[in-house]
């Protein structure tokens, strides 16, 4: 072993998770080191090459207002990008990236390799340095010592990943990458509790061999969009997607050869995500459904591949051949790389603070997959955060949690350290209880205030912001103020979309309240010197037109801060509470919530017990004041 | 922390001459003054009391004579503002009250809470902690093990079989918004939304309005006692009334003078119709007997027949059962006292299986088996004082007025051209308040159903 260098944070792993988390920490002002297998592999996308979507979108556009990389990359090297959701409410629009998955891979890295205070190595991460249940540093298959006193794990679905195809298994991370075998030996030696999750990958074929005339086109949108806020350069030269289905035939033979699939074979195995089924799954539970949808999504601009979405399966490779076989446009479609489904070990995410900080040992922080989530998104936003909270630690700053009002990112980690996960967690827009005010088109207006007090954002940035912040809200106070008369002009306009007249003068505000006007409609009525920027003018309309609904949310949100203000005493010593009920002890001292606000949030937990734990909290701090 | 305004009755359930309504919070006095119009209880001094009437702000129509005490922050039991209602025992009476509160914006207070904030507003000293808390660990599990024990197996089948409604239509909704390109499903529409939504609706209202237990708690057993002229029917009245200290309550825009009473018998709260036309037509020559308690019969859930035990049964006596068949009867043969002319056999042959209890109300005898006639007759025996039945349906018509009230909320968005998304946020409020009456809610369920009813995902 040689000494091989001293740090404030050292990042085990640089998948999507891993290079936040060094960025983050490295933005912060922490000296940090970055760790991964393979340098050629940094931020892979070993499944589907698309990034955002509902709820997951609106965390990549999240990460960037902290700072994070993932949006500008995208907006660099995707193929095509589309807004989702627009016929609906602005509350779950969302955009949608397809990736290029190489010159993704490729950014990333240039990004990282150009970060200040953050180093870059190539090596495999055998053993963590722990004294008196205090992280010390790592140790390399190839002996090197890197010390620091925060360690951030980000190692995915590698540890003592499991790769399944029919009856074959082979110890390996995705894509036939290495597993990480000793560590997560020695996480259990330490005490973690590890749980068994599993994932799949769909077939990739060949573009030359699909009939793509049998398909329907996909197109991004025309109009350029882009996750960050700080892009300016937009691509207009988009690659489409192409829409085919699943057939009777093809469930024939996938009912045919169950028996041969890794996961039906009737051997133990991890549990799998319900919102990411394997093909075989989707047929045995919806058996009546006809058909299935098959998304063709290529990988890149400079390569062939091409990703069969729908299709994940751990089917044998010859039956997989046959079910593309069966799948129009794909009937001679050449299989360049198999199925896979992959095993691995998930720490059980409740032994976590939301800090991401395990509760046992000072300083070892996790992020991403290997928490028990799946989605590079979620792995991302993990990742900020603990990069944020391990870098603050270092340097003896504030940390930082997010609250479940204030971003998706919240919801995440609050779910998975509050609640724990029984599947690979995914973020769904459903699972936020304020949708309307974690909005995609506001996630700036909700973090930079918080990401510039962290010094994560630079100063010309945040003063950009600043003034974007200004504009709306003068706007509105504007807007108010206007008196719309019923002249002939705004009759027409409101005739047009079809509205109900006007009758007597009306404010500019409430006129833009109805449903079918919008603040390009009221433009010609309400003349400005200077023209606002689009995002300010969609700002505007929003928060008129949904006033009631954001109040309302507001009001919510207030009562929950009072509960997530309401702090418990870190020693608080539950079995000396003798009211509550033994389930929800058991669950309090596992889970051993930061406030009151938290605890009332685990499962098992009810108000009684709550109100029993507030009373006893006060208990504590009045003995205390007559005390002193 | 808890600064919404918690509501109770503070007095045994049941059988009291007075009960008292408590309510404590910042908007003690705000919900107090919509209710009470006689004067302004913010401007009174403290720990006074004062004497009025509640009226429905809704209705306008007065709800019960009342004294009501008001006590300001900080020197209460919670060190929160105060308000006591003082109103008439009785479940009639202080549940009308207590919905009204409920209704203006109170909520219902949980086991023990009075106590926990008086505590945790320094009221109580730290000694009594452990006290406290033990108060709450007992009253809550009294409270679910009575909760449990007396939900009606019908009305929780009913209400889950709305919340899988109300959740399927959420998930559909969510469906849509979270896998936008999954083609299997249509497009839920805001027609689709408002039929779904109207039809659970109706239910709940349907619910609201039928519910016996409720129906009986909200406004009393309507009573009709009929007979023939001079078989005591005035004598019974009477007593019913003194025995359990009736509320008389003037009904105004009735062209004659209508009197109901309120009585509680038992923990049964009966109300006694006509009993005008009982006093009035006693005291001179009745002309129009038997015509008048036809007419009483027709509003009346419960009828007291009352027949004269010194007198042959008649085929009016006769006439009285075949016009009062369709409802719950208890007979009443009086004047025991006086030498017995009656042919019970032929009581008991005209009457069926409808119970026949002997008083002599002159001597007020027989009067405790009425009563427990009467309370039999609508709970089998099964409700005695101190039973939370009361508090548990108060809370459930609560939670279903809430329900309404959200379904009627996310009816109106879709009015007003609202995205689904946004009307969606009502739906589900429902389907929580629906789910807190058969104590189930978990949002966890929502993506469980997501994902058994849709087939999504790569």
């Amino acid at each position: 072993m040689y000494d091989a260098g001293h740090y404030d944070v050292i990042v085990i792993g640089a998948g999507h998770a891993g290079v936040e988390a060094g960025l983050a920490s490295a933005r912060r002002g922490a000296k940090t080191l970055m760790l991964t297998l393979n340098l050629d592999l940094i931020a892979f996308m070993p499944c589907n090459p698309s990034l955002g979507g509902p709820a997951k979108g609106v965390v990549v556009r999240e990460i960037d207002a902290l700072g994070g990389a993932m949006a500008k990359v995208i907006d660099k090297t995707h193929i095509q990008m589309r807004l989702l959701n627009t016929s609906k409410g602005p509350a779950v629009r969302a955009l949608r990236a397809q990736a290029d998955k190489v010159l993704y891979q490729q950014e990333m890295k240039h990004v990282i390799e150009n970060q200040e205070n953050l180093t870059l190595r190539q090596g495999m991460v055998d053993r963590l340095l722990i004294e008196d249940n205090q992280v010390k540093g790592v140790v390399t298959e190839t002996k090197a010592c890197y010390y620091a006193d925060q360690v951030i794990v980000t190692t995915g679905t590698f540890m003592r990943g499991k790769v399944l195809i029919g009856d074959i298994e082979y110890e390996s991370g995705p894509n036939n990458q290495r597993p990480t075998i000793k560590l997560s030996k020695q996480l259990e030696e330490l005490g973690i509790e590890l749980v068994r999750f599993k994932t799949g990958t769909p077939p990739r074929v060949n573009s030359h061999t699909i009939d793509y005339s049998q398909t329907e086109i996909q197109p991004g949108d025309e109009e350029p969009r882009a996750f960050s806020y700080e892009t300016t350069e937009f691509i207009t030269d988009q690659i489409p997607c192409w829409l085919t289905y699943t057939g009777e035939v093809t469930h024939e033979i996938i009912m045919d050869n169950l028996s041969k699939s890794a996961m039906y074979s009737g051997a133990e195995r991890g549990t799998g995500p319900r919102y990411c089924p394997s093909v075989e799954d989707k047929i045995v539970r919806f058996s009546d459904k006809p058909r299935h949808q098959i998304f063709l999504e290529p990988e890149g601009r400079n390569t062939e591949e091409v990703y069969v979405q729908g299709l994940s399966t751990s089917l044998p490779e010859d039956v997989q051949k046959k079910l593309l076989e069966t799948i129009p446009g794909l009937e001679k479609a050449e299989m360049m790389r198999a199925g896979y489904a992959i095993e691995y070990d998930a720490v059980v995410p409740t032994q976590l603070w939301p800090t991401l900080e395990l509760k046992t040992i000072n300083g070892l922080f996790t992020a991403g997959q290997i928490n028990g989530t799946s989605g590079y998104e979620e792995a991302a936003a993990q990742g900020v955060m603990a990069g944020i909270n391990a870098a603050g630690k270092a340097l003896n700053k504030e940390s930082l949690i997010l609250d479940r009002s204030q971003a998706y990112i919240g919801v995440l980690i609050d779910d998975l350290v509050t609640k724990g996960t029984d599947e690979p967690y995914r973020l769904l827009t459903s699972r936020a209880e304020y949708r309307l005010l974690l909005r995609h088109d506001n996630a700036d207006l909700r973090l930079i205030d918080v990401a510039y007090e962290y010094g994560l954002i630079s100063d010309e940035r945040y003063e950009r912001f600043t003034h974007k912040k200004q504009q709306i809200q003068d706007e509105i106070k504007r807007l108010e103020k206007i008196i719309i008369k019923p002249d002939e002009d705004i009759q027409k306009v409101i005739e047009e979309q079809n509205g109900t007249l006007l009758k007597e003068a009306v404010r500019a505000t409430d006129l833009l309240r109805r449903p079918e006007m919008k603040y390009e409609h009221l433009k010609p009525f309400v003349s400005r010197e200077t023209e606002l920027p689009p995002e300010v003018e969609e700002q505007v309309e929003i928060h008129v037109k949904y006033e009631g609904y954001i109040k309302k949310s507001n009001q919510q949100v207030e009562k929950m801060r009072k509960m997530d203000n309401k702090y418990i005493p870190e020693h608080i010593d539950y079995d000396q509470i003798s009211g509550i009920a033994s389930e929800a002890r058991e669950k309090l001292k596992q889970v051993r919530p930061l406030s009151v606000g938290q605890a009332s949030r685990i499962s098992g937990v009810n108000p009684s017990d709550i109100s029993i734990l507030l009373v006893y909290i006060e208990q504590g701090v009045r003995s205390k004041v007559s005390n002193e | 922390m808890e600064q919404d305004t918690i509501t109770a009755i503070s007095t045994p359930i049941g059988e009291g001459a007075i009960a008292i309504v408590r309510i404590s919070g910042e908007e003690s006095f705000a919900i107090a003054n919509r209710i009470f119009p006689t004067k302004d209880l913010a401007k009174v001094d403290s720990h006074t009391i004062h004497y009025g009437s509640l009226v429905d702000p809704k209705t306008d129509e007065k709800v019960e004579e009342v004294m009501v005490s008001v006590m300001k922050a900080p020197r209460t039991f919670t060190r929160e503002d105060i308000i006591e209602i003082n109103c008439h025992g009785g479940m009639v009476s202080v549940n009308r009250v207590l919905q009204l509160i409920l209704r203006e914006g109170a909520r219902l207070a949980e086991p023990g809470e009075f106590t926990k904030r008086a505590f945790l507003n320094g009221r109580i000293d730290l000694s009594q902690a452990e006290a406290v808390m033990d108060l709450i660990r007992s009253k809550t599990d009294k409270a679910m093990s009575q909760a449990l024990n007396q939900m009606d197996g019908r009305l929780s089948n009913l209400i889950r079989s709305l919340r899988q409604q109300l959740i399927e239509t959420v998930a559909h909704v969510e469906v849509n918004i979270d896998y936008p390109e999954y083609d299997d499903v249509e497009e839920m529409t805001h027609q689709m939304l408002v039929e779904r939504g109207t039809a659970v609706k109706e239910e709940i209202q349907r619910l609201l309005l039928t519910a016996k237990q409720g129906k009986i708690l909200r406004e009393g057993i309507a009573t009709a006692i009929i007979g023939k002229p001079n078989v005591g029917k005035s004598s019974l009245l009477n007593i019913l009334a003194q025995e359990n200290k009736a509320i008389v309550t003037d009904i105004p825009g009735t062209t004659r003078d209508v009197v109901e009473e309120y009585v509680n018998v038992r923990g049964v709260p009966l109300r006694l119709i006509d009993t005008a036309g009982i006093r009035e037509t006693e005291d001179i020559v009745e002309r129009i007997g038997v015509e008048r308690s036809r007419k009483a019969l027709q509003d009346a859930d419960l009828i007291l027949l009352v027949l004269n035990g010194n007198e042959p049964f008649t085929k009016e006596d006769a006439a009285l059962f075949e016009a009062a068949k369709e409802h719950d009867i208890i007979a009443v043969i009086n004047k025991t006292d006086l030498e017995q002319r009656i042919d019970l056999a032929e009581v008991r042959a005209v009457a069926g299986d409808v119970p026949i209890i002997s008083t002599s109300l002159v001597e007020e005898k027989g009067i405790d088996q009425l009563e427990t006639a009467i309370a039999e007759t609508f709970f089998e025996g099964e409700l005695d004082s101190g039973d939370l039945t009361y508090v548990s349906n108060v809370r459930h018509i609560q939670l279903l007025e809430q329900s309404e009230q959200a379904l009627d909320e996310a009816l109106q968005a879709v009015e007003d051209g609202m995205p689904l998304d946004l009307v969606q946020i009502d739906i589900t409020r429902t389907w929580e308040l629906l789910g807190e009456i058969i104590g189930d809610n978990v949002h966890e369920s929502l993506i469980d159903q997501l994902f058994s009813q849709f087939c999504l995902g790569k």
